[in-house]
């Protein structure tokens, strides 16, 4: 079965304009998506008959006449950290596996009243730790353009179900580049929206000042489509923010002449693959021909970001997590001693090794004794790491870059290494801790056929800049039309 | 900084994390940790000296709403995930009458 080419905009078209049913397209998406799971391990679960059911529900009010929402009918895959009142929400975690959502998250109930059908929940690095998807206590997710390699991650599963076609968009969560990461190493769209655009409720919470909810499509067009649905205020979330929502899918058609895009040397020093660096500078080139005025500018603090990061985002992760207990919900050691043990063996035996790893060092960055030398020191960089980006956003609309120092790397290669795997978003951190936005975008391949992605930055709550020159990009480009799946 | 962390400081955090682990995993981690805190330490290349921490990347506070009464969850939706409960209440091992904790 050949992978679909069709994009979200083009299966609204058709189902509202009746050329083709939701069912018939939800029905195509899962025989698809069952029949490629054994090869790329996309999805942790699915369930074909909620899925046909929902798309009759469709086919039946466009029958009826009602009104049809944007996004009516199209299939659309979730990050299986984003709770849903249906099915299972793991976080590619041992300790989740038992667990039913009582609730949806704020973007499926979004979602749904946009008329998508939900199809599934994709695999992920446990608790959305890790630029792999290796760390999903599942197995791994593979990169479809080559199933030796990794997809990235931790949205691995979902990035790798829209690579494949098994789905026109899906979303994913950011925290320290786990949308465009795998964005990249799969090489279609991703978006980590600006802090405070889209509501966290009922996303699993990892990094809480990083965490962030993003659209994943192989079109930016799609991708403003997506974040029209989900982006806003919601109560629910008091770190979600009240301002308007510009429709980003009607604001993609600017000119590029006069915008100023940002180019830092210090994305482009040693540890940056040659290929790699030569596709971003060719992609500079293109918007640069297309109008757009190249500035450079200076980000002295962004190569602190790494050591930044993995102090204030494990301290996070080890309070967030502390509600894996073996008492709410989830999994239970079986004969505890006593309830300490209860709660130390539920969760060493619940919890996969980079996430107890995560937990420790986040522990010991809050220890009495340790505070001021790690966490705070960490939190006072991170201010100078905002201030770099605040001062840049002053004299350019949108900073590029590379998304990663590699295209995607082989299974097994970096896991016996927590460092060498850190080092891999060493181009997409700064962005969660400035808490500005930012996009992957396909920007070409190297010579093994792997793709690479462009990073665009932009200043907090200015998602259209980004979009547009993304969008613009790829008017221009053919690199997004480029689909191979699985072909070793 | 302390530049490293040996297997006792190991198994002090995994205690105040309440995580269970073996002694490969403490030996394990030990030099996992020592090797992460090590590269961390270049943070120390930066004089922070008067700059305020950021805690959070957008100037939010006091997010306040009005305090009425709305619909929550019943007694039976918070038990649903539950291990082990009863009734009204989450079920745990005996805590008191012991020495530990």
């Amino acid at each position: 079965m050949a992978a679909t080419t069709d994009t979200v905009v083009e299966l609204a078209e058709a189902v509202r304009s009746g050329a083709r049913s939701a069912e018939e397209i939800a029905r195509a998406t899962v025989d698809r998506l069952e029949e490629l799971q054994p090869r790329l391990h996309a999805f942790l679960s699915h369930d074909r008959e909620r899925s046909l059911g929902r798309a009759r529900e469709i086919d039946d009010d466009r029958r009826r006449g009602e009104a049809l929402g944007p996004l009516a009918g199209v299939p659309v895959a979730l990050k299986d950290n984003l709770c849903t009142n249906f099915g299972p929400t793991t976080c590619g975690s041992k300790i989740l596996e038992p667990f039913r959502s009582r609730y949806n998250a704020h973007v499926v109930d979004r979602l749904e009243s946009a008329g998508a059908i939900i199809v599934g929940k994709t695999n992920l690095d446990e608790f959305a730790m890790g630029s792999s998807t290796e760390n999903s206590a599942f197995g791994p997710t593979l990169n479809p353009w080559d199933v030796s390699r990794v997809a990235g991650g931790s949205s691995g599963g979902s990035c790798a179900a829209v690579a494949a076609g098994l789905v026109s968009a899906a979303l994913g969560s950011d925290t320290g580049g786990s949308i465009r990461l795998p964005a990249s190493f799969c090489g279609v769209v991703g978006l980590k929206p600006t802090y405070g655009r889209v509501s966290r409720y009922g996303l699993v919470a990892f990094g809480s000042s990083l965490d962030q909810i993003g659209p994943i499509a192989t079109t930016v067009a799609d991708v403003a489509l997506l974040l029209n649905t989900i982006a806003g205020h919601d109560p629910r979330d008091s770190t979600s923010i009240d301002r308007p929502v510009p429709d980003y899918a009607a604001s993609l058609e600017e000119s590029l002449k006069g915008k100023r895009i940002g180019i830092s040397e210090e994305y482009f020093g040693p540890g940056l693959n040659a290929e790699v660096a030569a596709a971003v500078r060719a992609a500079i080139d293109v918007l640069a021909r297309e109008g757009a005025e190249v500035v450079p500018i200076h980000l002295p603090h962004m190569k602190y970001g790494i050591a930044c990061y993995y102090l204030i985002a494990t301290a996070e992760a080890s309070s967030n997590l502390a509600r894996f207990d073996g008492v709410h919900y989830g999994r239970r050691t079986p004969r505890p001693a006593d309830v300490i043990d209860l709660y130390a063996s539920t969760r060493g035996e619940g919890f996969g090794a980079e996430v107890k790893r995560r937990i420790m060092l986040g522990t010991f960055a809050l220890s009495s004794g340790y505070y001021d030398a790690y966490y705070l020191k960490a939190s006072k960089v991170r201010t100078l790491i905002k201030k770099d980006f605040d001062e840049a956003f002053s004299r350019v609309d949108v900073i590029a870059s590379p998304v990663a120092p590699t295209t995607a790397f082989r299974v097994g290669e970096k896991s016996e290494d927590p460092l060498a795997m850190y080092l891999s978003d060493i181009y997409t951190i700064a962005a969660n801790l400035a808490g500005v936005c930012a996009i992957s975008v396909p920007c070409g391949f190297d010579s093994l056929g792997l793709p690479i992605g462009l990073q665009l930055m932009a200043a907090p709550f200015v998602e259209e800049k980004l979009l547009t020159l993304a969008h613009q990009y790829q008017l221009s480009t053919h690199w997004h039309t480029r689909r191979q799946v699985a072909r070793r | 900084m302390a530049a490293s962390l040996d297997e006792s400081a190991v198994r002090h955090v995994a205690n105040l994390a309440r995580l269970r682990i073996t002694d490969e995993e403490c030996s394990r981690y030990a030099t996992q940790l020592s090797k992460i805190l090590d590269y961390v330490r270049q943070l120390n290349e930066l004089d922070t000296a008067g700059v305020s921490p950021t805690a959070h990347p957008l100037a939010v506070a006091n997010v306040l709403r009005e305090d009425i009464v709305r619909p929550s969850w019943t007694p039976a939706d918070a038990l649903a995930n539950a291990p082990d409960h009863d009734d009204k209440f989450f079920r745990v091992p005996k805590v008191l009458d012991q020495e530990s904790a």
